[in-house]
């Protein structure tokens, strides 16, 4: 695989269809593939692909509007990629998709903790352990064999809405109340775009500064409900976070809900509007008093 | 002797059909709890879903919004959109531990004073089931 990107990305660069290549490169901790840039041919030997290429490269695309980019994209990233592009972000024509078929990547610090140093299969991050779409949905070219598709799985999810709602709110403030504001998971969201985010807003504030656990909540239930209907699962928020919180929990509650209640995916096809952006006069609508 | 708990509403009304109802009501001299705020807004669709966040937030109890029925908005689509994001807000803070109980949604035309009388009702029941509110609240808003 790592092979086949680099010759891809030799090519795109040399004969000048694209400016930029946007991969991976092996990182300086163990068990870390880092972001690359790629802007000269010579440079394409830095290109690797392994289970520890997290990041979603999508994120990157924005800063370089106007641009041809090559980028590196697995499952998740493509469905980013064609997210941006439906909610106008993006110029489908600005970038080369790179397609890589992923079998999951693996989670490092779990790793890390229990002194494993090879991965297996017991390590891969939930969300890849139940990712509908390991191959990606849009790309120019592929780099690889096509990957089936898992079986979704929203256990984690539905054992909570289980719970009472005080038992919720319980488990809500006792994982939330680690958060530090760092915004870390914004930074890292492919989908976290706009140019000034509700959190940092003072004309209205919506949220104080400072980790008051009711402004924790706000922001986390904020942040949550902004990606509704936008969210692709590749949860690279929660693995940018240093407090290791379970913010895909949030996320895939309403990932499950926009599946189920609007039937809708998103990042899945280009024709289709944001499930928020659109509607059905034959909505559901049975939590109307 | 311990008083009666009174719940702080906020009532998010459209201009056009809830607002005009609660008028109605009022005119007609239908009796319902005082206890809804009403904060008249252009359309259900202004309600920034952020709004009932942050009512919670300040330590108001219990939030409802109600606007057109649908097919009947004065801008043809706006409760429409509202509908999908309420269904999704309510989902969320449902999820994170805030009571069903506290928020609401309905449909009041300009002509359903009693429809307006009786949901005023049933959502202040409803809060007042729910208790004061104890979760997401800033306690410094409390005080007032």
């Amino acid at each position: 695989m790592t092979e086949k990107i680099r010759e891809i990305a030799r090519r795109l660069l040399e004969n000048g269809e694209v400016e930029l290549v946007i991969g991976f490169e092996k990182g300086t901790i163990p068990l870390k593939s880092r972001p690359v840039f790629i802007e000269k041919p010579e440079e394409v030997e830095k290109l690797i692909w392994d289970g520890f290429c997290e990041n979603n490269l999508a994120t990157y695309l924005r800063r370089y509007r106007g641009r041809k980019v090559g980028i590196v994209a697995k499952g998740c990233d493509s469905r980013a990629i064609v997210n941006l592009i439906v909610e106008g972000q993006l110029n489908r024509e600005d970038v080369y998709i790179i397609g890589v078929p992923c079998t999951g990547m693996y989670d490092r610090r779990k790793m890390i903790r229990d002194g494993k140093e090879e991965p297996s299969e017991d390590y891969l991050f939930l969300n890849c352990k139940t990712c509908p779409y390991p191959t990606p949905v849009l790309y120019d070219e592929l780099a690889g064999e096509e990957v089936s598709p898992r079986d979704r799985d929203y256990s984690d999810v539905e054992t909570i809405e289980k719970m009472s709602s005080d038992e919720r709110w319980e488990w809500f403030q006792r994982e939330f109340s680690r958060c530090i504001r760092c915004y870390a998971c914004r930074e890292a969201c492919p989908m976290c775009f706009c140019e000034f985010c509700f959190v940092d807003e003072n004309r209205p504030e919506w949220v104080e500064g400072g980790i008051h656990p009711s402004d924790l909540g706000f922001w986390n239930l904020g942040r949550a409900f902004h990606l509704a209907g936008r969210c692709v699962e590749c949860g690279a928020c929660e693995r940018a976070c240093p407090m290791e919180l379970p913010l895909m929990v949030l996320n895939r509650k309403m990932v499950k809900d926009v599946k189920e209640i609007f039937d809708y995916e998103a990042g899945v096809s280009l024709d289709e509007k944001p499930v928020l952006g659109t509607f059905n006069p034959e909505d559901r609508e049975d939590f109307i008093l | 002797m311990e008083k009666e708990f009174d719940p702080k509403i906020v009532a998010f009304l459209c201009n056009w059909c809830s607002y005009a109802g609660a008028d109605l009501a009022g005119v007609s001299r239908l009796q319902y709890p005082p206890n809804p705020e009403v904060i008249r807004v252009p359309c259900s669709g202004r309600v920034n879903p952020f709004y009932i966040l942050r009512a919670i937030y300040e330590g108001i109890d219990g939030v409802w919004v109600s606007g057109c029925h649908p097919g009947d908005c004065h801008y043809q689509t706006g409760n429409y959109y509202a509908r999908r994001r309420f269904y999704l807000i309510k989902n969320l803070l449902e999820f994170a531990g805030i009571d069903r109980e506290r928020l609401n949604f309905s449909w009041v035309s300009a002509s359903e004073a009693g429809k307006f009388a009786e949901t005023a009702k049933k959502v202040t029941e409803r809060v007042k089931k729910a208790g004061p509110i104890d979760k997401l609240v800033k306690e410094r808003y409390l005080n007032d």
